[in-house]
């Protein structure tokens, strides 16, 4: 008999050719666990090529999930267990095994064939790679899911691709997971396809039962629910889900309806395909022929009285950049989504990085101040997209925010809140025949303009490019320039008056200071805690508001002796910093190699400071 | 309410050149508007004029309107974009060669792709005129200008045909100096539902001073034009005895009352028709040989991006039970911390 281990958290890395289904079967995993009531971490880690070479390095395509019977807030650096479908899988992935780790792979890929295309010499790749120490469990995964299904009528490469239900069998066996949720995920995707309902059932049940009869699995796993998890309905959500739902979320609260132009570009794009899906809740979205055309309908749709938005990655953030001036000048409410990938140019579309922060801060022409905010983990994605459109409606501006590839495809359990619990949302409408009305007569607290939605009655007025003075008129002025711009740059700066200031994590004075924004927040909360234990005393400030920063930004920094800022760029936040706050010295630690950190480089970091 | 063109005049001063056909396209426009508020029982605050850059661009500034005066090329993705925010709106844009067919030739194409309800003006003066004298897409081959000091060496657009290219339901063209044809056809733009095109061959006194004069000057204006008007015969000429008649694949210019033609002959003009075929030879049609098309060429009803959006909504809103973001949040697979 197996002993049954309870693990306080465990890591599951799935990898193949980026055909073999792997983002799906960590996403069942992830679902099935979340369900059970585990905490949830997912890293998806893909190529960009839709089917690479069969069998290459290069298309290999990996989904890491994390499970853990406590809050975690990282998919974890290295795995415990690593399913890798051929031998490329294998050897992309053996930087991440832990010496304890479990290896799964499928023995019918390791022949000469496969063994050679992923680069070995020799017939034994666990030599080669120096991992015969580790628990490797050779399943002949493909021949059983061809004789699991030699009598289901399906022709071969139907029957192949019900592989990584075989593989997802023996990793639910192996932590002790219910096999129902993937069965009711299947009854549904495949309903008009009830031949393939069948084939995964029945591959999921062999894969299962496989794991169970052999004797090279001696131990199974359980992970517990998390027990310190606040009480309530949970979802699961990934951040461009999030990020969707929050905008529409801001519609909802100010009673303006939502308008996304938007373009496809990864790993924006499912923002676009989730808001398409909501036609149920009045959501327009326009594909759009391009970049700038996604943001110059939006512009027009702010125009007329939507919470406009537009969505998109780095180059297509480049390509709306005249518009975003555009958008600036005309104070119109807009809201920009940057889920940021490597770059530049084309860069490694698929993976993610935090190197789009100067283009958002400053990458117009002209005097040209926008608002910057940040996501900083899947499921905050949709605080944030609130915060950017409430920000963007009550102050008439548009605002970047400014997402990552890692939380827009990462997923993690959510506590599904309460709209009622959200704050109102009151966009400076003006009303019918508001006779006083001029286009820049400004509100003195916020310094912003009213929003006269096109339609309405007696305030009919015109917006452009051109500088204008309050009443609307071009105007050429040299100083009635020099006071618009300074008053467009008064009203992004008065924006720290309504956000909240910044709370320090850790104790509110001390040595070191880590500092971070965006997507690093899991891994540099996990560092913190970590650290903790090894009795090193760090404290993290982690921004969600980078223009402005909070009121309470140089009094925090103040409070400590070393900052070391962390972030997955050269160093845009820190050079910001000093551009901001230059009385203090910021340490630095940088990464611009595609991946999220690990806890282990930011722990080492510190010690090393 | 009973609107005159003085309720469509802004309080900002005119600011192009003197003498510019800008001027009588602009009084073209404030004329036509409040015939189309009578016709569409439309009040003014529901017109919306949007344009991208160039001098024809400025226009927005002079009408009492809402008003988008937008970023070069663009004028078409912004009109696009207030029109699905609110369809109730009628959007108008203005733009030129430039503006449309160079930069902004995606977006226009697109626009019309879509059959979003847009009437667009294009401005066609064959130069870029704000940046002084430089060749456009429709400058002709051969055009010397500043930076064609030699001669353009590039094959210009024909705007009609990039419209019908790009599945266009309505095509029309106006003279600057006809100042009745173009306010009758922007009302039958107003009244066209989809994206409605109509391009005014309009003289740039500065730097293209009399590049239409083949066909605008009075001497033979009514010989080297037709006006086009649905289900009437294509006649034409100072003596409305030329005509035009279908000869095997192409069209002829013929004259009444010679070779036996009586007016039965003619080609009675259809707007209407779906097939492109007719309209295509009646927007390439060029002087001398030919008597270069006015009017409505092409006026096809097809249903729009605006009203399958709408329908669209409404389907989707009827079959799902997801009626606020708390239910959205709360459907499909959840489970409960207790």
């Amino acid at each position: 008999m197996h002993k049954m281990i309870d693990l306080p958290d465990a890591v599951i890395r799935f990898s193949g050719d980026s055909g073999d289904g792997m983002q799906l079967t960590g996403t069942l995993f992830a679902d099935t666990s979340a369900l059970m009531g585990n905490d949830v971490s997912t890293f998806p880690d893909f190529p960009a090529e839709i089917r690479a070479p069969q069998g290459s390095i290069t298309g290999v395509s990996g989904f890491q999930v994390r499970i853990g019977d406590h809050k975690i807030s990282t998919p974890g650096d290295f795995c415990d267990v690593l399913v890798a479908m051929n031998p490329a899988a294998l050897r992309a992935n053996t930087a991440w095994l832990k010496p304890t780790s479990t290896v799964i792979l499928d023995a019918d890929t390791f022949d000469e064939k496969g063994l050679t295309r992923a680069g070995f010499k020799t017939g034994d790749a666990i030599k080669e790679l120096g991992i015969e120490n580790h628990n490797i469990i050779f399943a002949p995964i493909t021949s059983l899911t061809k004789e699991s299904l030699k009598d289901s009528g399906l022709d071969l490469k139907s029957i192949l691709r019900n592989k990584n239900m075989f593989a997802l069998g023996i990793c639910y066996f192996l932590f002790n997971r219910p096999l129902e949720p993937t069965e009711k995920y299947c009854e549904i995707k495949f309903r008009k396809k009830p031949q393939f309902i069948a084939s995964n059932k029945k591959v999921l049940h062999d894969g299962f039962n496989y794991a169970s009869n052999i004797h090279a699995i001696q131990n199974t796993y359980v992970v517990k629910p998390a027990a310190n998890l606040p009480k309530g309905v949970y979802r699961n959500i990934n951040g461009n889900q999030a990020l969707a739902w929050g905008l529409i979320a801001a519609s909802e609260k100010s009673g303006r309806p939502l308008f996304c132009g938007s373009y496809p570009i990864t790993p924006a794009t499912s923002i676009l395909e989730e808001l398409a899906l909501r036609k149920d809740l009045g959501v327009k979205t326009l594909q759009c022929e391009d970049e700038i055309a996604g943001i110059c309908t939006a512009i027009g749709a702010a125009f007329a009285g939507n919470l406009a938005v537009t969505t998109t990655s780095g180059p297509g953030f480049s390509l709306k950049s005249e518009a975003l001036g555009l958008a600036m000048i005309t104070e119109l409410p807009l809201v920009v989504v940057d889920v940021q990938r490597s770059g530049p140019s084309t860069g490694i579309p698929t993976k993610t990085e935090q190197t789009d922060l100067l283009q958002a801060l400053y990458g117009r022409n002209g005097e040209c101040p926008i608002v910057v905010i940040a996501s900083h983990s899947p499921a905050h994605c949709f605080d944030a997209a609130f915060w950017a459109g409430k920000l963007a409606m009550e102050h008439m501006m548009p605002v970047i925010l400014l997402s990552e590839g890692f939380l827009g495809n990462g997923s993690e359990p959510w506590k599904i809140p309460t709209m009622g619990d959200y704050p109102e949302i009151k966009p400076p409408v003006v009303a019918e025949n508001d006779t006083n009305y001029q286009p820049f007569v400004r509100d003195k607290k916020r310094m912003t303009r009213r929003w006269a939605l096109a339609g309405t009655p007696g305030v009919e007025h015109r917006l452009g490019g051109l500088e204008k003075n309050n009443d609307g008129q071009v105007s050429n002025n040299p100083l009635v320039h020099e006071r618009m711009v300074h008053e467009r740059a008064e009203k992004v700066a008065r924006v720290a008056d309504f956000i909240p200031e910044l709370q320090v994590i850790g104790p509110e004075q001390g040595d070191i200071l880590l500092v971070g924004w965006g997507g690093t927040f899991g891994h540099l909360y996990t560092a913190v805690e970590a650290l903790k234990a090894k009795k090193i005393k760090v404290s993290l400030a982690h921004f969600d508001f980078i223009n402005p920063l909070p009121h309470n930004t140089a009094e925090m920094f103040g409070r400590f002796k070393k900052i070391l800022v962390c972030e997955l760029n050269s160093g845009q936040f820190a050079g910001y910093l000093r551009m901001q706050h230059q009385q203090f010295a910021y340490h630095q630690y940088n990464k611009v190699q595609g991946q999220p950190f690990t806890v282990e480089e930011i722990v080492n970091a510190v010690i090393n400071l | 309410m009973k609107y005159t063109p003085q309720d469509f005049k802004s309080d900002q001063e005119v600011k192009w050149c003197p003498g510019c056909g800008n001027h009588a396209v602009l009084a073209s426009v404030q004329r036509a508007l409040p015939e189309v508020c009578d016709k569409l029982n439309y009040a003014r605050e529901r017109f919306v004029f949007v344009s991208g850059i160039g001098c024809a661009s400025r226009f927005p500034y002079y009408m009492n309107t809402f008003g988008f005066h937008g970023i070069h090329g663009r004028a078409s993705a912004i009109a696009t974009g207030v029109k699905v925010a609110n369809p109730s709106l009628t959007v108008w844009q203005v733009t030129g060669d430039g503006d449309a067919l160079a930069i902004g030739g995606n977006h226009f194409i697109h626009a019309i792709r879509r059959n979003i309800d847009l009437n667009i003006i294009l401005f066609n003066n064959q130069i870029y005129g704000l940046t002084k004298g430089q060749y456009s897409p429709t400058s002709k081959l051969g055009k010397i200008t500043k930076t064609s000091p030699f001669g353009t060496v590039e094959h210009p657009f024909n705007p009609g045909e990039v419209v019908l290219g790009a599945r266009g339901t309505f095509f029309a063209r106006s003279l600057d100096v006809e100042l009745k044809l173009t306010s009758e056809i922007m009302v039958a733009s107003a009244c066209h539902d989809g994206t409605a095109v109509t391009e005014i061959l309009q003289n740039c006194v500065i730097f293209n001073d009399g590049t239409h004069d083949e066909i605008t000057d009075k001497a033979y204006r009514a010989d080297r034009t037709i006006v086009l008007r649905h289900g009437e015969p294509m006649i034409f000429g100072k003596d409305r005895n030329k005509g035009l008649v279908l000869d095997g694949l192409k069209l002829k210019v013929v004259t009444i009352g010679e070779g036996g033609i009586t007016e039965k002959d003619i080609l009675l003009h259809d707007a209407k028709e779906p097939n492109p075929g007719v309209h295509m030879m009646l927007v390439n049609m060029q002087a001398p040989d030919y008597p270069v098309a006015l009017g409505v060429i092409r006026a096809v009803n097809d249903k729009t991006y605006d009203d399958n959006v709408r329908d669209q909504v409404l389907e989707v809103q009827r079959k799902s039970t997801i009626k606020n973001v708390d239910g959205l949040l709360r459907s499909g697979s959840t489970w409960e911390v207790r």
